[in-house]
């Protein structure tokens, strides 16, 4: 096996959302990573500092948001004296080409990671097709 | 400086801002044994100690390791990140390899009072400020 290479810093890419937000405060892009099988898209985001009960997935006409916030009243009390990264809310949206089957979308949250399993719906799997 | 929570719309911008007012500010010095500068982390000031944050998402518990001697703290680990077999990629952001970074904080640390802490890809260094280092008031006679 490779030694495993050494981590570099990936700064954190802040939110140009298509819309303005009413609130001045800054959202970030989570790093994903997407994989596809036969089955299902799964999407693994980083979203560190997230609880499970603040996070919002939707599927509406085929564009996933989810939107990730965090609890900065964890921060009270807390005077900032040295900073390399700023904190913020997690949202990032994806237009999905395949059709999903909304109703089995999973979800799991751990150690800051969101793993969305994302089922293709039924019409949307390959068949196979036997030759006679 | 004092923060203002008064505003719960506002507080998250001003933390922000706070944020941005001590980027990469002359408190803490580069560590003596340099190291690699992941992970990026925070130093925030309560009362007389200090808090270290740090975002480490997908690493697990198991796989970080946290050293300290005299106020130099040092952290190290590896995320490791999998892919099931048979999947086809289409997006590769996250980044998986090793880590380890040596910080100096500017005081001496109580090193048998530090206390970590990690959640949701966050990992919080408690480092209390040693009793004999403590700033005493002098009174005047």
């Amino acid at each position: 096996m490779v030694a495993p290479q050494e981590l570099a810093v990936q700064p954190k890419k802040e939110l140009t959302p298509k819309e303005e937000k009413t609130v001045p405060a800054r959202y970030y892009v989570p790093n994903t990573d997407i994989h596809e099988t036969d089955e299902a898209l799964t999407l693994v985001m980083e979203m560190p500092g997230v609880e499970k009960k603040n996070i919002d997935v939707k599927l509406e006409n085929d564009v996933l948001r989810i939107e990730g916030r965090i609890d900065f009243s964890k921060y009270e009390g807390l005077d900032p004296v040295y900073a390399e990264y700023n904190v913020g809310h997690f949202s990032r949206t994806f237009a999905l080409s395949n059709k999903i089957d909304q109703d089995r979308i999973q979800a799991d949250l751990q150690d800051g990671i969101l793993t969305l399993t994302l089922p293709k719906a039924k019409q949307a799997l390959p068949r196979q097709i036997p030759i006679n | 400086m004092a923060m203002l929570f008064s505003d719960p719309f506002e507080s998250l911008f001003n933390l922000q801002k706070a944020l941005d007012a001590f980027h990469a500010s002359g408190w803490l010095e580069p560590g003596p044994s340099a190291g690699g500068t992941y992970p990026p982390l925070n130093v925030f000031r309560k009362d007389d100690d200090a808090v270290v944050i740090i975002e480490l998402p997908g690493v697990k518990k198991t796989d970080v390791d946290i050293q300290a001697k005299g106020s130099t703290i040092r952290i190290s680990g590896t995320r490791t990140i999998e892919f099931p077999q048979k999947a086809g990629i289409h997006r590769r952001e996250r980044i998986a390899g090793r880590f380890d970074r040596a910080i100096t904080i500017p005081f001496e640390v109580n090193v048998e009072e530090v206390k970590a802490e990690y959640r949701d890809g966050i990992l919080a260094l408690f480092l209390p400020r040693a009793e004999q280092d403590k700033p005493r008031s002098i009174k005047l006679p």
